[in-house]
């Protein structure tokens, strides 16, 4: 599969930006998997906007202000995705597209990276965003995986993006031992981690704004997709067994009475830490 | 036996130990082959084999690192299809889970990350929601992909024949389309990697400002270990960013976790609950964290952890 947009022209500096996101249960909500799927009971749960991909939706914007370009929220799942949608609109994306179909749910990342990229094939977006990781499956692979199947580059785990509307993108990369300074040309598929930016609150009139604007919602058999490659059918792992996890043994615990230090130095040595 | 490709792990031919891990749990699914990319292969090469490496296959073109990620897993997308392994391991480090996500799309493969065991049958667990439920998972497709977090096994040295063989790949355009320009290493000291360390210690809210830090990275130089912060610490600028543990941070899961005045809020916990030991200071008895410990004080870390932190260099002498 080939990326098939047009490359912007040098004249046109105008960026087309598509911010994917995602609506994750709340952090602070107790998440428990289905029984029957063995996947994650969103029913169950408050949706927000995945957290990192408030940064995304920030960085799309700054882009897109800065070479007069536009932003398009991209977001796959249940039909309440579209509160995230909304949201992002509300921060000022121009559009939106819903990837919605029964047939979707349960898709593991090989899925879901086929359904954005399928859906994204032919739109000529310069630059796809994305937040580093979802809080909740946390496996970070999407980004990489578009990129694999759009070929186009991979610029992950960014904290800093220059993108001026030239057809250059330049990123650091988070390592290990600090960062990766990566040049690419468009188009290319970006992730930002935490604290890149400061992301916006939505304006009351950024919300007004958000209820005009269009989002397209599109289906399996829109983009072109086999049913059978995506959903819970089609993972190409699954889930053997799950349970809770073994409470851990209840721990001593002192109040400090002048010798709390040592008596930590005593449990230490005995367990053999010292 | 069937062969398991494990990807190496390395700066400059310094194996890391995760690695040595890999190739111990490696051994248990079948014979573990080394994946070397990059230069410093005569430095590897006898860690290597000494951990079970009954091959290594090696790729040191400069070309293979000057990109981001693409060019790794296309050589391991060829080496999947010229030896039909059993399985291929990587270490769950962001980048490994990244080859890992790209060499599935290749291979049209299934992928598990982030797991912390694999059985001999290839069942990977995997420990999600924050510590809280225990998944096991197989890959039902293709070539079974794990990445594998560090500290999941102890590793253990059984000599092999770690036998050379080159391994050239002629990478795409595609792999090829992001250039690393520079590679910028800012000063991080002595202390061992966060993510990989066999202790961390920790500090949040209750270390009340960057010079508190002082007396956390003390105690953590005394044990040998890797300094890390939760998020309100973070979030304040008391500590760099890239020392935050817990969701949306880094997830460590070592030996041992000392945590000193954080609260235990589930976003932190995601990030360390499947530490082995974990040894708890807090001045709040009813901080949530306690429910963690093996071992807590109730009282002020700046007493505490001083003390502790001599009581350690006493009796290490």
């Amino acid at each position: 599969m080939r990326w098939r947009g047009n490359p912007p022209k040098e004249v046109d500096r105008r960026m087309k930006i598509v911010v994917c996101v995602k609506q994750v249960p709340d952090t602070w909500s107790e998440k428990k998997l289905d029984p029957a799927t063995k996947t994650l009971d969103r029913a169950s749960v408050d949706g927000v906007m995945n957290e990192l991909d408030e940064y995304a939706v920030e960085e799309a914007l700054k882009i897109a202000e800065a070479t007069s370009g536009e932003v398009t929220v991209l977001s796959m799942g249940p039909e309440q995705s579209t509160e995230t949608i909304r949201k992002a609109l509300s921060m000022g994306a121009d559009a939106g597209i819903h990837i919605l179909d029964d047939a979707l749910a349960g898709s593991d990342a090989v899925a879901t990276s086929l359904a954005i990229a399928k859906v994204l094939e032919g739109r000529g977006a310069d630059l796809i965003i994305f937040g580093s990781e979802s809080t909740d499956a946390r496996m970070s692979v999407v980004p990489a995986m578009v990129a694999e199947r759009l070929g186009v580059a991979q610029l992950t785990f960014a904290n800093n993006v220059e993108a001026p509307g030239d057809g250059s993108v330049k990123i650091h990369r988070l390592t290990d031992y600090g960062y990766d300074v990566v040049e690419a040309s468009t188009p290319a598929v970006i992730s930002v981690v935490e604290k890149i930016n400061e992301p916006r609150y939505p304006s009351f009139k950024g919300i007004m704004a958000a209820k005009k604007k269009p989002v397209e919602t599109v289906s399996v058999a829109d983009a072109g997709i086999e049913p059978a490659a995506v959903g819970l059918g089609a993972a190409w792992s699954e889930v053997a067994e799950f349970a809770a996890a073994p409470p851990r043994a209840a721990g001593t615990v002192v109040t400090d009475e002048g010798d709390g230090g040592v008596k930590i130095a005593d449990y230490l040595s005995e367990q053999k830490f010292i | 036996m069937a062969e398991i490709l494990v990807l190496v792990d390395h700066v400059d031919g310094s194996v890391k130990k995760v690695t040595l891990e890999l190739l111990t749990l490696a051994r248990a699914l079948g014979e573990p082959s080394a994946v070397f990319v990059g230069g410093g292969i005569d430095t590897a090469a006898a860690t290597l084999a000494e951990y079970g490496a009954a091959n290594i296959y090696v790729a040191d073109a400069p070309e293979m690192t000057d990109y981001v990620v693409a060019p790794k897993a296309e050589l391991l997308a060829q080496l999947v299809a010229e030896k039909a392994p059993a399985a291929v391991l990587l270490t769950s480090t962001a980048e490994g889970k990244e080859i890992a996500g790209r060499l599935a799309v290749k291979t049209n493969s299934g992928v598990i990350t982030d797991a912390v065991g694999i059985s001999a049958d290839l069942v990977a667990t995997q420990s999600i929601f924050g510590g809280s439920t225990i998944v096991s998972s197989k890959v039902t497709t293709g070539t079974p992909i794990i990445t594998v977090r560090p500290n999941s096994t102890a590793p253990e040295a059984a000599p092999a024949a770690g036998a050379r063989t080159d391994v050239s790949v002629s990478l795409s355009d595609t792999a090829t389309a992001a250039k690393v320009v520079d590679r910028v290493e800012e000063e991080k000291g002595a202390r061992p990697e966060l993510t990989e360390a066999a202790i961390v210690v920790s500090g949040g809210r209750g270390v009340g400002g960057p010079e508190g830090f002082e007396v956390i990275e003390r105690l953590a130089d005394s044990l040998g270990a890797a300094v890390g912060a939760s998020r309100a610490a973070t979030d304040a600028g008391w500590y760099p960013h890239q020392y935050q543990v817990g969701q949306t941070g880094k997830t460590v899961s070592p030996q041992l976790y000392v945590a000193n005045g954080i609260s235990g809020a589930i976003q932190h916990r995601a990030g360390m609950q499947t530490s082995k030991t974990i040894v708890v200071v807090n001045k709040d008895p009813e901080a949530p964290i306690f429910e963690l410990a093996d071992y807590g004080v109730v009282g002020d870390l700046f007493t505490v952890v001083p003390q502790l932190t001599d009581e350690i260099g006493k009796r290490k002498g």
